[in-house]
């Protein structure tokens, strides 16, 4: 027997949603999809009517329909906004060149101006030949730290008020669960907020529209839209931090399917006691980028690419820092330290 | 896209087998028999001291139990507990500069009505708990679940705290104590003995009781909802018996290692603004009687060892969760996914632990007779009046929009609709709060299909509110639990009618 939809109460519906577990047909499923990603924009304020906004596009799942969303809220709401995508090349062989052709096709999709950033235009090293220096076991340390800058000076490029990006519910839960994991306090109490403001120059504020939208409900978006995305994760290994906690949340998720946005309302209520200490966040001394030490993250990885020390910005090494800056020669000893990669 | 975080520093390290190191590194003399971490080798003796001297600092660094105080120790035959229990024994036969000055009792509750045991074996449990309670020498409790039907509702309502005891006062209270001594044991004679009435015999079980509360098991229907519900009740249930014994502080066994699954699994669960009370050293949400962890530094591993080395009597009495498969629940899940990733990486409960410590409640509730903003459940601060954005109201919208009808086509809507931008303007939509729509008859967008629970859920804490979601009906929940909901209801209708008359909420 065909189960109705419990919306329209009319159509046959094809889909159970794996957030409240109703059944909808497609267009109510839609309409509910659109409906609550509007609710959250303006719940949170996260717009300003005339701003510049530039959406972080892989060309992954959650990116693409990121960008189909928010292009129908902001013709049918009259947000005003002016729209257009933001890559960053990493210089992965293989993997950016299909997902930048899946972005390429999206902008001609969704008619928005495209800006490609790569990492080899802005740091002189693609990861293929980061990869070839550090090995496969902490590149991931530097795709991450390069990305979110990339995206950041793309961004002052094109002159964007904001940068949305395609985090959703289960990325934010798994950050949750991650840094309660390995007790990173500072972090645990940032990763639940749904928007930066601008912490310095050469930072673009940043906002997550799809926070509170199931990775589940984003695919059964896409593929009802019949929406074209790129599926394949990032070949290099994310860090075993995030491979348990991911494991973790989809376990939760299968036992109570509200789990992801139980961890979430978790994360949004944690209160830190008073006199725990907390990195000051200051610039970087080099580029002025935000960082809470003398040096930030990406200078460092890159000076340790430069020198032939991959292991500088991997793990703590905080004491060497000034050291860098004022151009000093490190001893043999924190050289070889610093040398030695596990591949 | 690659998911890695921007900056992240540390790597997990795994477990490397310490070479067993032939001395002690305490006295340095004698051969070590146990490894606490690697590196941390100590012989027998240096063992127990390290043991003891870390209960006894516990209670001092924390000084929230007074000299001459009534506490009543929660024993469920645990290893944990069991320990508890012998450490507070031998805190009090210590000599004078390091005994424990307070007045010990023991509580059992028996929880077998929920976890579904015969009666025999309930009766065979509880007299081996009483034959272990009579060796301390100390008043005992033998409490089975079934009496939490007998429970008054102002169980539910926070208790006026005894005036505030200024940080002076700890030290006064000691000297005080230490000049009048002598009385030490307390003589049989300062404790009051009719209270004992249930130490002679075994309690009753009275059988229609344990069909009420098999009855509310088998309507939840979820086990993550039963094991919830059941530390609800064993919680109401150890409040009251300390209250009408005359003690003052909880003392409950959880150790570091409980802690940390607790941590996570209520985080899990939607209980992070209750984290620091459900895990903290102490807990005052129920005002008059605090809760306290002592053996919150303690691994199980240590605990295990001690026992063990120190013959420290456990019964093992099994629960509702025990033989459980790992998916039957979010807390069994959380509890095997940390042992798992421990035997891996051994610092995991001590990072989780210490997360814990760090964490505080983010504002009190208050349950006077008129105003109550604590939740009927679990007593904790209600968190559900958050800002528009967040988890709690998404949620909301999320069901509501997939119970309504959506407008004819989305293409139709016309942007004149909506003057200016969408932006400009906060929600317009009667859906965006909760209490216009999720009430019977409340009009717009309520569909036919609100449940019946409606009534209770403003009552309580988001997490609470997903436990009584996972049940077929409140009607089941005990007489205690629904009659104070009934009361705020209908104090909050009044409140409703004369709210334009009301001038200061304070008061
Ligand atoms: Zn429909
Ligand atoms: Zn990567
Ligand atoms: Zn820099
Ligand atoms: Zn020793
Ligand atoms: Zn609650």
């Amino acid at each position: 027997m065909p189960v109705l939809c419990s919306s329209c109460a009319d159509k046959r519906a094809v889909l159970k949603r794996p957030k409240t577990g109703h059944s909808l047909c497609k267009e109510c499923f839609f309409w509910a999809f659109e409906e609550e990603v509007h609710q959250t924009i303006v719940a949170a304020q996260l717009f300003k009517h005339g701003e510049t906004v530039g959406i972080a596009a892989s060309g992954g799942k959650d990116s693409t329909v990121l960008a189909h969303v928010m292009k129908v809220l902001n013709e049918r709401y009259n947000y005003g906004l002016e729209l257009m995508l933001l890559s960053v090349d990493e210089g992965i062989t293989g993997y950016r060149d299909d997902s930048l052709e899946t972005v390429k096709r999206n902008q001609q999709q969704y008619e928005l101006p495209l800006k490609i950033v790569s990492y080899e235009e802005l740091y002189g090293w693609t990861m293929d030949a980061i990869v070839k220096q550090v090995g496969l076991k902490n590149n991931c340390t530097f795709c991450g730290v390069f990305r979110r800058q990339a995206l950041d000076r793309g961004a002052i490029m094109l002159k964007v008020d904001k940068i949305c990006t395609g985090h959703n519910a289960d990325d934010v839960a798994e950050t949750v669960l991650m840094n309660v994991l390995r007790g990173d306090i500072a972090r645990l109490r940032r990763c639940t907020a749904i928007s930066t403001t601008s912490e310095g120059d050469g930072v673009v504020p940043r906002c997550k529209p799809l926070k509170y939208a199931y990775e589940k409900e984003i695919v059964l978006y896409a593929y009802f839209k019949k929406l074209d995305y790129f599926s394949t994760e990032c070949i290099y290994s994310p860090n075993a931090y995030r491979g348990h906690a991911r494991t973790f949340l989809k376990d939760l998720e299968s036992v109570r399917p509200s789990s992801i946005m139980d961890v979430i309302h978790s994360g949004e209520n944690l209160s830190v006691r008073e006199g725990v200490k907390m990195p000051v966040q200051g610039t970087c001394s080099r580029c002025g980028y935000i960082s809470s030490q003398a040096l930030c993250k990406s200078c460092v990885l890159l000076e340790g690419l430069n020198r032939g020390l991959p292991k500088l910005g991997i793990g703590k090494h905080h004491r060497l820092h000034d050291k860098i800056l004022s151009q000093q020669p490190l001893t043999e000893k924190e050289e070889r330290k610093l040398k030695s990669v596990d591949f | 896209m690659c998911q890695v975080d921007e900056d992240f520093q540390g790597q997990l390290e795994h477990t490397e087998v310490p070479s067993i190191s032939k001395k002690c590194v305490k006295c340095k003399e004698k051969t070590a028999v146990v490894v606490i971490r690697a590196g941390d080798t100590y012989c027998r003796d240096c063992f127990r001291e390290y043991f003891i001297h870390k209960f006894r600092a516990m209670l001092g660094k924390n000084r929230i139990i007074f000299p001459g105080e009534k506490v009543l120790l929660a024993v469920s035959g645990g290893p944990s507990s069991c320990s508890m229990l012998s450490q507070v024994q031998e805190g009090l036969s210590q000599n004078a500069h390091k005994k424990l000055r307070f007045i010990p009792g023991i509580v059992y509750i028996d929880e077998g009505a929920a976890a579904g045991r015969s009666v025999d074996d309930r009766k065979t449990a509880m007299a081996q708990m009483q034959t272990l309670f009579e060796a301390t020498g100390f008043p005992f409790h033998l409490v089975p679940l079934e009496q939490v039907l007998d429970l008054s509702p102002s169980v539910l309502v926070m208790a006026p705290s005894p005036s505030e005891q200024p940080g002076s006062a700890y030290k006064a209270a000691v000297d005080q104590f230490i000049q009048s001594k002598g009385h030490w044991p307390p003589r049989p004679q300062d404790q009051d003995q009719d209270q004992d009435l249930d130490q002679a015999s075994l309690p009753d079980i009275q059988e229609s009781h344990t069909q009420l509360l098999q009855q509310l098991m088998s309507s939840t229907k979820t086990q993550t909802a039963r094991e919830e519900l059941l530390s609800m009740l064993r919680q109401h249930l150890l409040v009251h018996t300390a209250r009408t014994k005359g003690y003052s502080k909880l003392m409950l066994g959880d150790c570091c290692s409980r802690l940390a699954v607790k941590l996570l699994s209520s985080i899990a669960l939607g209980r992070g603004a209750q984290l620091a009370q459900d895990t903290g050293f102490s807990d005052s949400r129920y005002g008059d009687i605090i809760t306290v962890r002592p053996m919150r530094d303690y691994s199980s591993k240590e605990i295990v060892f001690y026992n063990h080395m120190f013959k420290v009597p456990s019964i093992f009495i099994p629960g509702l969760d025990t033989m459980t498969a790992d998916k039957s629940s979010i807390q069994r899940l959380t509890e095997s996914f940390v042992t798992k990733l421990q035997a891996d990486f051994p610092s995991t409960v001590s990072t989780i632990y210490r997360t814990s410590e760090k964490l505080q409640t983010a504002w009190k509730g208050s349950c006077a007779a008129d105003v109550c903003d604590t939740c009927l459940l679990c007593l904790c601060a209600l968190d559900t009046t958050v800002e528009n954005a967040s988890a709690f109201q998404a949620t909301l919208i999320s069901e509501q929009l997939s119970q309504t009808k959506p407008p004819e086509t989305s293409s139709a809507i016309n942007p004149n609709l909506n003057p200016g931008s969408a932006l400009a303007t906060t929600t317009g939509q009667c859906c965006s709060g909760e209490g216009e729509c999720g009430k019977k008859g409340g009009g717009c967008c309520s569909s036919p299909r609100v449940p019946e629970t409606t009534d209770m859920r403003s009552l309580l804490c988001y997490s609470c509110r997903q436990t009584v979601k996972d049940m077929s009906s409140v009607d089941h929940l005990p007489a205690y639990i629904l009659l104070e909901a009934q009361r705020r209801n209908r104090r909050s209708q009044m409140r409703e009618q004369i709210s334009e008359f009301i001038l200061d909420e304070g008061v």
